[in-house]
């Protein structure tokens, strides 16, 4: 194929050209033509059609994402906000952290290990580029039914993923969830988060100022791999019988991206770049166009200079390619020797392949012959906007009209045998069998990971500085009502960090949902969207960026309504957290919040195969109450433990107490079922000394909490009214699931 | 005491190693594998990681690094060498110890709270436990499996040169529960579990671990 410079597409202005191979929609072909004033050369389509996909654009999900902006609560603790690479808050001391969550989903699907290895990958580069140190990552997780096929083929290989790569970059983590239900089938869910930290003054930005500044590529040489993932992958739905579309699935090299890390950060210590950006979907098309427009507009690239893997290389193939591990620096020319010399020290292969000009274009060369010429903006921001059409689907009035019937344990008997089914459930069961695989120790600053309620990491060592980090989701609930089930796992993520101690200081967030182009799930994700930006303007939490994965459903069934929000929150003293449980007799039990008659979407209802009813309805006054309580409940030294109650409920929050030390419990209920397994939001088990029992009382009075005591721990079981289970029994059931499925 | 810590690239608990040995009393010097100067330490350790990605096999690439040339010459006139993990690997791949690391026997990466005992407490690093004494400290790896032929094992058993087995269930499939050993000299030691992971309760399952840091500077201020 002969190349396609821009003076051809002047020349021959009717050629024929694969725009919807690429992905792209007659009328946005129309616009770019609009844009430039003649055909797009083929290089140039390539860019368009990578940076104007669903997964790059946000052309679905933008006109409801701006809520985020537009309700955002004033907040101080804001230093970079959503659009950049990752947002970033203060949490005092002069540290500065930045955090975001990612999908991975379609790659994961179709080839688990290296799907879920990138994901962790490209979402470190990400935290990487805004100047930090990355510290810690996080894995939410979804699955078909743990026992079908499907899911013994993609969950070792995704676990397997993860644990490969973010193990071989020396990050701990800290955290997750695994959770099961038949609409994940084909359609699995990777989504991963890092968090990362730094100075203030360290704060990198994606921008490329500064004419005669050079562009400088480095990290792993380009090869063939994941060209196209954008397009085709991420924003295309699965139908049967396609192709396997493995081709379109990046491979990583964690070593090389693990010597990327400490070149960069030696590199940004020396205060060496101006502007940087990583190099993940879309590649350089995206790169370069971001960096671009971030300046002032002018950049002239030498495409023929980008080292490869494979020589065979189109200029379009390069400019597509996802080869992992690659980042893009803009440096001043007084500082490149040193630049230099750090990547050689590090052994990264670097490239200078251009430099900013004072022009308004984006110019790309191919052995001196000009193929790319564009105003960068139109590439990287002004991708198409729709405004899709949302209906709520008929399924919703049916659903919540349905009443839930589910056996109400009774007798000694019948709840021993209720608690161990649930404790047993794939969604509740014990997730070592997981967690084993991943390093939660590398870095030495890990003060918890799972089970804890959240995840927490010292920041310094000398303060005792601390983040503490937790992300939710309730599928469940956001099936049945997509506006509270935002605003609920929200309310959670929040209450999982206030119950060590740390106060929620900002959200990041990760919407998945199937098509957009089904009003119904447009409706779902509008909805979610709402929800969320409502929710954080109550809770006066910023949210700092986040990612939207569409298309995730298997011909018309879509995935449950899946929007996992991150919270993130700050610590002053690491040693003074209230930890999830208690390892001595004789403490005292109390019961925070109120429990109603919430069986809707809970995990008892899924059990017995119903998703019927109204969720809870979110009360955000309570919640923040309720954090008010545990904050300053740890910072007077009145709790021992406090635990979290969500999926589950409190039978399921009192067992993860018991076990965690092997100290049993004595619990009195009065309405024994329904205390056990509702799911009503805003509560929180905490354990004390009894000489603490007044000023609990007095703390709960103070921020209306409903306080109420539940029993003393101590012993070898958990005795519940008249039921009595043996530490060993439970521990039995409820650790042994996962090693049954997966070996 | 100046403690080197070695860092090839992709080793991950060089930091972890260096705040160990700070905890322990010593000084922690950064030794980096393409420079062959040792800088005048008195002790080497050489964390635990991925070095050069574990490529080829665990350990066999960074066994070829300028530093390991100096590190090995060094070894063999008597300096204290610990090798922590992948430590433990460069140092089987170097012949200063006998063996080999192989993956887990679940072939999974497993991270997770280990008890240890300490069988051998006449090397350097081992001083200051008790024989017998139980420990608990973190055990993470891909490829954490001790193997050898017979007579090596016998050999190995026969001169004490075991500093540590697992305790409880066999974690990864080492023979004879090995997780740890010592060369014949006793100033070379090999070790799968992270005792720099285990030097404060508050971000390890215990400060057991810290036994390892305190028991060379004991033994090098004699």
């Amino acid at each position: 194929m002969s190349l396609d410079t821009v003076a051809q597409a002047i020349a021959h202005p009717d050629t024929a050209q694969p725009f919807k191979e690429l992905g792209l929609k007659p009328d946005e072909y129309g616009r770019i033509k609009e844009i430039l004033g003649r055909r797009p050369t083929s290089s140039e389509l390539a860019m368009y059609s990578v940076m104007w996909s669903e997964h790059c654009s946000y052309k679905s999900s933008k006109v409801h994402l701006k809520q985020f902006g537009e309700k955002a609560p004033k907040s101080d603790a804001l230093l970079v906000g959503i659009g950049e690479n990752a947002g970033v808050v203060d949490v005092g001391q002069g540290y500065a952290v930045t955090f975001k969550i990612e999908s991975h989903n379609h790659p994961s699907f179709v080839e688990p290990y290296q799907g879920a290895a990138t994901g962790v990958g490209g979402i470190v580069r990400d935290i990487l580029t805004m100047g930090a140190r990355p510290i810690a990552v996080m894995d939410p997780l979804r699955f078909g039914p743990a026992d079908a096929p499907d899911t013994r083929r993609v969950l070792p290989g995704i676990i397997a993923g993860v644990g490969g790569y973010g193990n071989c970059l020396g990050l701990p983590n800290i955290g997750g969830e695994v959770v099961f239900d038949e609409t994940y089938i084909g359609n699995p869910l990777v989504n991963a988060l890092c968090v990362g930290v730094m100075r203030h003054s360290d704060i990198k930005l994606a921008k490329a100022a500064g004419a005669g500044n050079l562009v400088v590529l480095y990290g792993a040489k380009t090869g063939g791999d994941g060209i196209g993932g954008v397009s085709v992958l991420a924003s295309e739905t699965f139908g049967d019988g396609g192709s396997t579309k493995r081709p379109s699935v990046q491979v990583g090299d964690p070593f090389v991206e693990k010597v990327l890390i400490e070149c960069s950060l030696e590199i940004f210590a020396e205060d060496l770049v101006v502007g940087i950006q990583d190099l993940g979907g879309a590649g350089l098309s995206c790169a370069t166009s971001e960096l671009a427009s971030g300046g002032s507009g002018g950049m002239k690239v030498q495409l023929d200079k980008v080292p490869l893997r494979d020589p065979s290389l189109s200029p379009e193939e390069i400019l597509m390619s996802e080869s992992q591990e690659r980042m893009c620096a803009i440096v001043q020319p007084s500082k490149i020797a040193r630049f230099l010399e750090i990547c050689k020290k590090w052994d990264v292969t670097v490239t200078v392949i251009g430099e900013v000009t004072d022009g308004k274009h984006l110019e790309i060369t191919w052995n001196g012959e000009l193929i790319v010429d564009v105003p960068p903006r139109t590439v990287a921001h002004d991708g198409p906007v729709y405004n899709r059409p949302l209906a709520q689907p008929e399924y919703i009035d049916r659903v919540n009209a349905e009443k839930i019937s589910v056996p109400m344990p009774q007798s000694s008997a019948e709840i021993k045998v209720a608690l161990l089914k649930l404790v047993s459930a794939p969604n509740m069961a014990d997730k070592s069998w997981v967690t084993a695989q991943y390093d939660k120790y590398v870095q030495g600053n890990t003060i918890q990971a799972q089970p804890d309620d959240s995840g927490m990491v010292r920041i310094d060592e000398k303060t005792h500085l601390g983040v503490a980090i937790a992300t939710d989701a309730n599928a469940n609930w956001s099936y049945l009502n997509p506006y509270q089930g935002a605003k609920l796992a929200l309310a959670e993520a929040a209450r999982n960090i206030a119950t060590a101690g740390a106060r929620p200081l900002a959200v990041t967030n990760c919407l998945n949902f199937g098509s957009p182009e089904d009003p119904g799930v447009m409706w779902q994700f509008a909805e979610s969207v709402r929800g969320l930006a409502d929710g954080c303007l109550e809770m006066g939490l910023p949210v700092t960026g986040g990612n939207v994965s569409f298309y995730n459903q298997t011909g018309e069934v879509a995935i449950l309504p899946t929007p996992v929000i991150g919270v993130l929150g700050v610590i002053d003293d690491v040693r003074t957290r209230t930890p999830m449980s208690f390892n001595k007799a004789g403490l005292e039990l109390y019961l925070l919040g109120t429990t109603h008659s919430d069986l809707a979407g809970s995990e008892w209802a899924f059990l017995h195969g119903q998703r019927g009813g109204n969720s809870p309805t979110a009360d955000l006054q309570n919640e923040m109450n309720l954090i008010e309580v545990l904050l300053a409940g740890r910072s007077q030294k009145i709790f021992t433990a406090a635990h979290d109650l969500s999926q589950g409920g409190l039978a399921m929050s009192i067992t993860e107490m018991v076990l965690r030390h092997m100290v049993g419990a004595t619990i009195s209920l009065k309405n024994v079922a329904n205390d056990l397994l509702s799911e009503t939001p805003g509560r929180v088990i905490v354990a004390i000394e009894s000489s603490q029992a007044g000023a609990l009382s007095d703390l709960c009075a103070k921020y209306k909490t409903p306080v109420s005591k539940l029993g003393t721990t101590g012993g070898d079981s958990l005795v519940i009214n008249e039921t009595t289970i043996s530490l060993q029994e439970l521990k039995i059931a409820h650790t042994s699931t996962f090693p049954r499925l997966f070996g | 005491m100046r403690v080197g810590v070695v860092t090839f690239p992709g080793t991950l608990d060089d930091r972890d190693a260096a705040r160990a040995v700070c905890a322990g009393g010593s000084e922690a010097i950064e030794l980096w594998h393409g420079d062959a100067d040792l800088k005048n330490v008195d002790v080497v350790i050489l964390p635990g990681g991925f070095s050069y990605g574990d490529y080829l096999r665990c350990g066999a690439i960074s066994r070829f690094a300028p530093v390991m040339t100096s590190i090995i010459e060094q070894a063999n006139k008597g300096m204290p060498l610990l090798g922590i993990c992948n430590g433990f690997q460069v140092l089987c791949e170097s012949h200063l110890l006998p063996g080999a690391l192989t993956r887990n026997s679940d072939l999974h990466f497993l991270c997770k709270d280990q008890v240890i005992s300490i069988e051998n407490t006449n090397t350097p690093w081992t001083s200051s436990f008790s024989k017998g004494q139980e420990i608990l400290i973190p055990l993470k790896n891909g490829e954490g499996s001790f193997q050898c032929d017979d007579a090596t094992l016998a050999s190995l058993e026969g001169d004490g040169q075991i500093i540590a087995r697992y305790v409880g269930e066999n974690p990864n499939g080492s023979r004879n529960m090995i997780a740890g050993i010592t060369n014949a000299r006793g100033n070379v030691v090999g070790l799968m579990p992270h005792p720099e992971h285990a030097i404060d309760a508050l971000t390890g399952p215990s400060a057991d671990g810290l036994g390892f840091f305190t028991s060379i500077l004991n033994a090098m201020v004699k």
